[in-house]
């Protein structure tokens, strides 16, 4: 089987790029062994307590808790990214597996498939 | 070798459409195949039918015409993008009875499945984003 992975790279709320890439990855969930790496502001879409509401935005972040129930559990980020926003994988929605950043483009190239958002 | 296309910018607003152009032609100048190419996001906006284009600027609406016109590939616009920017075709705008349809001829509303598709079937994805 295929793989793909998703990068999130944007914050939430300032553009659509972070709702509109989760919804690439639930369709791609259907498709393909999945994985999402989360890219430097990428990571404040899964910062635990949004209140969006205000801005008439979208709450979406909880979609993201539903990722395992789609079979995309491979969910990464670089220790990097973490402490250049002083962030706690405790902060976060769900779980992660922390790589390193000289290891990155290996990471990536481990897939056939790379859509970024 | 065969490859999908994906654009993520608006036409004028972002070089992705341009660059996206440039990049398909190239490909199929060189013997390559397009598999698909897929607007996501206000990539969609290429696909608006009532675009004016400026006199002395390239007129995109006619550039992926043309495109689609020579070589007969695929210009898909992702529906949930397409809809909540108001980009319609006449099936879509009978459905949520609104007062036209804006669709370019040259492209297709279709699903998200399509863009994953693309991407699995072809040897390279390249993306052009805002």
């Amino acid at each position: 089987m295929k793989r793909i992975l998703f990068t999130q790279s944007k914050p939430p709320h300032g553009s659509i790029n972070a709702q509109e890439g989760l919804d690439a990855i639930l369709m791609g969930s259907a498709f393909a062994e999945c994985a999402v790496l989360f890219q430097g502001d990428g990571l404040y879409q899964l910062l635990k307590h949004q209140q969006p509401d205000d801005l008439g935005t979208k709450n979406f972040a909880a979609t993201f808790g539903a990722l395992a129930d789609y079979g995309v559990d491979q969910i990464f980020c670089t220790r990097e990214d973490l402490l250049d926003r002083q962030l706690d994988t405790e902060e976060l929605v769900i779980p992660m597996t922390t790589i390193r950043q000289d290891t990155i483009c290996e990471f990536i190239s481990t897939f056939d498939l790379v859509l970024d958002f | 070798m065969k490859f999908a296309i994906v654009v993520q910018g608006a036409p004028y607003s972002h070089q992705a459409s341009l660059s996206a152009l440039h990049f398909a032609r190239a490909v199929l100048a060189t013997g390559h195949e397009i598999y698909r190419v897929f607007f996501y996001n206000d990539g969609i906006y290429n696909a608006n039918d009532l675009i004016v284009s400026p006199q002395d600027e390239t007129d995109i609406r006619v550039e992926w015409l043309s495109l689609v016109e020579k070589y007969d590939i695929e210009l898909i616009t992702c529906v949930a993008s397409s809809l909540r920017r108001g980009l319609l075709n006449e099936t879509e705008a009978d459905r949520y009875a609104k007062r036209g349809a804006n669709l370019n001829t040259a492209f297709e509303i279709s699903g998200l499945g399509q863009l994953i598709d693309a991407g699995l079937t072809a040897d390279r994805t390249v993306t052009f984003a805002a």
